[in-house]
């Protein structure tokens, strides 16, 4: 029986031939990301009794989640981890401003194909993208990792995802990936890994790839993965921290469940409140107003979303009362998309734009809602509260283009 | 390994970390009891002020899901929870609570039991009681002194066992050093 590409990436992180679902392996990870976190993480860390962290060139911190600190506590939590990183010296380490983390890793070459990424957060599935294994763990487990240099994982069972079809002008893969939750559910693919195929998939950029990685964590995944290609191949050759080696699936891998989908037919879509997996086509809404449009995040910030949601304000306003908040992903979005003048033309139509980092998307500073208001987010998660305030608010999400579209309109629409 | 309490229900499907421990406190390095006062803040008011030592909690599948903040395991933990009873947990929160050393069982005919017992929607505290043996892999529920019901539950995987009883994720690394 052939192996599944997880199953043949902790196989090699694990210095083992092969291994098998349910398995037990201890691995070492390529890179171990954290971010804001990382205070905590020292702290535990400190606990253990650890001196020395176990390979500085392996570990990456970038600061976002609180950029910049909008209080005494978090701008000391940066202070605490950027004393860490020069007494430990740890190699690549990103200070305020130059982007959320998921988008800095790969950025900055850090993500090769067929290895293993850990990472203090949830969205580490992220880096699937490339074809690595982006596997989130939690905060102990980190300074687990950075004392001893490795953890243990169970190898997972792996759902196939195959997207066939071509989608429609307007529809996006946050279209398609949002319809893909609203089948598999919240849960379909907890403890499990996801591989991406079809020919939807192949035509995706890196960064609409990024995007369905980044929302397999919504369904549980452990990891979600597209394989590597032509054109994961074209963007190493721009920025990679070394030689890779790429690896495939068996093309007799033994799947849990092989799950197709023609997506031809599909039109935009919106999670509602307060699930992801509360998937509907957004013309189904009811005029439903907003108050916030957030355009930003791991998700949905990256150069082509910017400039897709700066063509559709051209030349507009944003509808009175609303507030458009745009937070590019990382530096390198931001220059790319002032030099291309995006960032003029969303400025113009009445958007706040703000230094890259994490910003509205977990309610902890910057674009809190009040209580009652709704937001259009092209961010990933719609929990209740998830933006500071739980009272009657809520959260909608969709893809750029909604979101753009939306912000002009006043209440939630993909008609441009 | 055996653990005794009172039961609290939370009769929900896909509770995430949001409700369980806001976003907002992820940051601040707070104390044990302040993050006891937070648990569930978003979900169930009630239940800071409520909980004791030895609490169980018994809820639906995916339990955890969303983020991957272990304050989200602390939080109940400090609060007095044992152990969590679910049809399902999410991956990062089980494995958040093997390493906070906070038992985590998936037994769906458990809860099932338990939800129909308390037909009440929403979460509350019951009158039920529950007895959970990690060792034999058994729980039994029951209601002021009368015996209801067993159940069995699979065992864990012989890594997390070994990282639950040395007591957690710290404890373990410490001796790996
Ligand atoms: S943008 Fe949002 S989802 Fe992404 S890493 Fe930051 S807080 Fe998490």
């Amino acid at each position: 029986m052939g192996q599944t590409l997880i199953e043949k990436i902790i196989a090699r992180a694990s210095g083992k031939k092969a291994v098998s679902k349910g398995e037990i392996v201890f691995v070492s990870p390529h890179r171990i990301l954290s971010h804001d976190n990382s205070a905590a993480i020292i702290e535990i860390f400190k606990k253990i009794g650890a001196k020395k962290v176990w390979d500085p060139e392996r570990i990456f911190i970038a600061l976002d989640h609180a950029v910049p600190p909008p209080d005494e506590r978090k701008a000391l939590n940066h202070k605490i981890i950027r004393n860490f990183v020069k007494e430990q010296g740890i190699k690549h380490f990103y200070d305020c401003g130059v982007g959320i983390c998921h988008q800095v890793l790969p950025e900055y070459g850090h993500v090769v194909p067929g290895v293993v990424i850990l990472g203090s957060d949830s969205h580490t599935t992220t880096h699937g993208a490339l074809g690595a294994a982006g596997i989130p763990i939690g905060r102990t487990e980190t300074a687990s990792v950075w004392a001893i240099g490795k953890t243990w994982l169970k190898v997972p069972e792996t759902i196939k995802i195959v997207l066939q079809g071509t989608l429609k002008e307007g529809v996006y893969a946050k279209d398609a990936i949002l319809y893909v939750i609203g089948q598999v559910g919240a849960d379909g693919a907890n403890y499990k890994a996801m591989e991406f195929y079809g020919n939807i998939v192949e035509k995706m950029s890196i960064s609409e790839r990024m995007t369905i990685c980044n929302l397999s964590a919504e369904m549980g995944a452990k990891a979600g993965m597209v394989p590597f290609d032509e054109v994961t191949k074209e963007r190493l050759k721009r920025r990679v921290e070394g030689p890779y080696e790429s690896l495939y699936a068996d093309s007799d891998a033994a799947y849990e469940k092989v799950l197709e989908y023609d997506l031809s037919d599909l039109e935009p879509q919106v999670a509602c409140p307060h699930k992801v997996d509360n998937v509907h086509r957004v013309k189904d809404l009811k005029k439903i107003k907003i108050d916030v449009a957030f355009l930003g995040t791991c998700t949905n910030g990256r150069l082509d979303d910017l400039k897709i949601a700066s063509e559709i304000v051209e030349g507009k306003k944003i509808a009175p009362g609303v507030r458009l908040l745009v937070y590019p992903a990382s530096r390198m979005v931001l220059i790319a998309a002032l030099k291309m003048g995006y960032i003029e033309k969303l400025v113009e139509a009445g958007a706040e734009v703000a230094v890259p980092s994490c910003g509205p998307c977990l309610g902890a500073y910057g674009g809190i809602l009040a209580p009652g208001e709704k937001c259009i987010s092209s961010a990933n998660r719609n929990f209740k509260g998830r933006m500071g305030c739980k009272e009657e608010t809520g959260i909608f999400l969709a893809s750029p283009v909604t979101v753009a579209a939306s912000a002009i309109a006043g209440y939630i629409t993909a008609e441009v | 390994m055996k653990f005794e309490g009172r039961v609290w229900i939370f009769k929900d499907d896909d509770i995430n970390t949001d409700l369980i421990y806001p976003g907002k406190y992820i940051y601040e390095p707070l104390k044990e009891e302040e993050q006891a006062r937070h648990a569930m803040e978003d979900y169930d008011f009630d239940f800071s002020d409520q909980a004791r030592k030895h609490d169980i909690i018994i809820t639906g599948k995916n339990f955890g899901c969303g983020s991957s903040r272990e304050q989200a395991v602390t939080c109940l933990k400090y609060a007095g929870v044992d152990a969590i009873v679910a049809k399902s947990f999410a991956r990062l929160f089980y494995r958040n609570a093997i390493n906070s050393a906070v038992a985590v069982i998936e037994c769906p005919e458990a809860v099932d039991e338990a939800f129909k017992l308390e037909a009440k929607q929403g979460s509350r505290l019951s009158d039920l009681k529950m007895k959970i043996d990690l060792s034999n892999g058994k729980i039994s529920l029951a209601l002021k002194e009368y015996l209801l019901k067993e159940y069995s539950f699979p065992s864990w995987d012989e890594q997390a066992m070994l990282i639950f009883k040395a007591g957690g994720l710290v404890e373990y690394t410490k001796q790996r050093l």
